[in-house]
């Protein structure tokens, strides 16, 4: 079996977000740049998978450019066999579903796997889209999923619990913890990744639907109003009269 | 022209998101003209006419197959396209949610649509398109975005949209979509659900508890606090890894991202990674014994002191106050 686990390359989630003077571009300088936290969780499900499974394997897939490859070694050392880089920034979640769906509909996968959204722009849309195009079940956010030859059982969270559900191979799957506890990569992994292959294509043409624009951050709060502990209905009484909010 | 909006119904009654999407939609139709039609799948109880009519639809169409209350993705999003079709509809809103997501994704596909999802408010026009402003970096920044127009599906988070309440009662037509063979792939073999809580990511006032609380056993005090809001409880991530809390109450960066009117921290230190889930709150209470945790400085209101005494009279005052 072949599985494709997608990865996005996205800042640390300890980062203090800020942008470039004109607020056209995240300002990069200092930033740690990880694998996508949920997309970690997809990859170390897959790498189970793929330790239980004989003649599994598992290819990482990331929409970026070059800069993105230390992300990509990273998977590769957490225990993807091999790694395709589609060489182009990741402009919006169509675009990068359709590099995605190319790569899926010419490959022969059987599980598409990728964090539930990335936590850079939260769209959580790319799974959902690429299982339209392929026309495959697409189910998200994903919390356990097992295989037993063609047969799928996962849990999938909604609001106030989970489901269970029941479906077959092939599907796309946005996954969340708790699937598998994150992998972090040992002395081994790194020195293979190293070597292991990492094919560098070029995006096919789409336009993006939504385009950035201006970033800014959110309006700070005014200082903390600090309550006597010994005086507790005074903060009911803010909520009601100053916050308006009971 | 017009404006379709999926509206997510429990229990038979629309969730109050859902209302929301309506009345966002309502804003949509004024900017471009058109009607504005709700869609309800499933169980739907009789009142609903009312409240979507309230919020701004004119009218609903349902289809009440009980299949559709499984909650099931592909064939909701078939339905979905083809209401958007027979519509005429340029336009479909949906409210952040763990079905509406997922079918946002595969209508904007099928449609050849272009997806503007985590809207915090009402966009402007602009050219053929949109300038919308979107939540990004898990609440962490704001974008304002350029949308293609023609066709636009929106997916906005709560709170974008103020609930509008004039509207007159909607008429509701019954109408029945063709479950295809392909869309029914997935079985859902039973959902597990809290009884009898408030949503977490509905609930306009959230009691959170974290490490502070010391363990599982003493929950019932944040369950108290909660009652008398009238709020749903969340946790802090360490509390949903250790098994205290279940996952779906895990609000944060990788859990549940929340937006509600009060927000009240219980023995959560306030990580980076938590605050991203909660800073668009509109009020924050952080009830801390250590004066020097960083959630002080992200809240509205703070109390230093133990939770243990400090939670029990809260609740006292509050139920005093009622």
């Amino acid at each position: 079996m072949n599985i494709l686990v997608c990865i996005s390359h996205v800042p640390d989630t300890t980062t203090k977000i800020k942008f470039t003077p004109d607020n056209k571009e995240l300002d990069k300088q200092g930033v740690q740049f990880v694998i996508g936290p949920y997309d970690d969780f997809a990859l170390a499900r897959a790498v189970e998978i793929k330790e239980q499974i004989p003649g599994t394997k598992v290819t990482a897939l990331n929409v970026g450019e070059a800069d993105t490859e230390p992300t990509i070694r990273k998977a590769l050392a957490i225990g993807a066999d091999d790694a395709i880089r589609i060489n182009a920034r990741p402009t919006d979640s169509v675009f990068v579903a359709k590099q995605i769906y190319e790569i899926a509909k010419s490959g022969d996968y059987q599980l598409i796997m990728m964090g539930r959204e990335t936590s850079d722009y939260n769209t959580g849309a790319v799974h959902g889209m690429v299982a339209e195009m392929l026309g495959w079940p697409g189910l998200s956010p994903v919390m356990k999923l097992e295989l037993n030859g063609e047969n799928v059982s996962l849990q999938r969270e909604i609001e106030g619990g989970h489901e269970d559900i029941e479906t077959s191979l092939p599907i796309v799957v946005g996954c969340q913890e708790p699937i598998a506890e994150w992998k972090i990569p040992n002395m081994r992994g790194i020195m293979s990744a190293r070597t292991k292959p990492l094919e560098v294509k070029e995006a096919v043409s789409a336009d993006p639907n939504v385009v950035s624009g201006n970033y800014e951050l959110p309006a700070e709060r005014s200082a903390c109003k600090m309550i006597d502990p010994e005086n507790v209905g005074e903060l009911v009484e803010l909520l009601k009269t100053e916050a308006k909010v009971i | 022209m017009g404006v379709l909006v999926f509206i997510e119904t429990e229990n038979g009654l629309p969730k109050g998101s859902s209302l929301e999407a309506v009345s966002f939609g309502k804003k949509i139709s004024e900017l471009e003209g058109g009607e504005v039609v709700g869609l309800c799948l499933g169980s739907l109880d009789g009142s609903a006419a009312e409240t979507i009519g309230k919020a701004g639809a004119t009218r609903v169409l349902h289809d009440g197959n009980s299949e559709y209350d499984k909650g099931l993705i592909a064939p909701t999003s078939s339905a979905v396209f083809a209401a958007m079709e027979s519509t005429g509809s340029n336009y479909v809103v949906f409210a952040k949610g763990s079905l509406s997501d997922a079918v946002a994704a595969r209508v904007s596909i099928k449609a050849n649509a272009s997806l503007a999802s985590n809207l915090i408010s009402v966009p402007t026009k602009a050219g053929d398109g949109f300038k919308a402003q979107r939540s990004i970096f898990t609440g962490k920044a704001i974008e304002e975005a350029e949308v293609k127009g023609g066709k636009v599906i929106f997916s906005i988070k709560k709170g974008a949209v103020e609930l509008s309440s004039d509207g007159s009662t909607a008429s509701i037509e019954s109408t029945s979509y063709a479950l295809n063979e392909a869309d029914l792939k997935v079985n859902v073999l039973g959902s597990h659900k809290a009884e009898g809580d408030v949503l977490l990511p509905e609930a306009d006032i959230v009691v959170s508890g974290g490490r502070g609380m010391k363990g599982p056993e003493n929950w019932a005090m944040v369950e108290d606090l909660a009652k008398a809001f009238g709020a749903a409880t969340g946790c802090s991530k360490p509390v949903s890894d250790m098994g205290w809390r279940p996952h779906h109450e895990h609000v944060g960066q990788t859990g549940v991202k929340v937006s509600p009117n009060l927000y009240v921290a219980i023995g959560i230190s306030g990580a980076i990674q938590h605050l991203a889930g909660v800073n668009s709150s509109k009020v924050i209470v952080v009830i801390n014994k250590d004066p020097e945790a960083p959630f002080f400085k992200a809240a509205d209101y703070g109390i230093v002191g133990d939770a243990f005494e400090i939670v029990p009279k809260f609740t006292d005052a509050l139920k005093g106050a009622n």
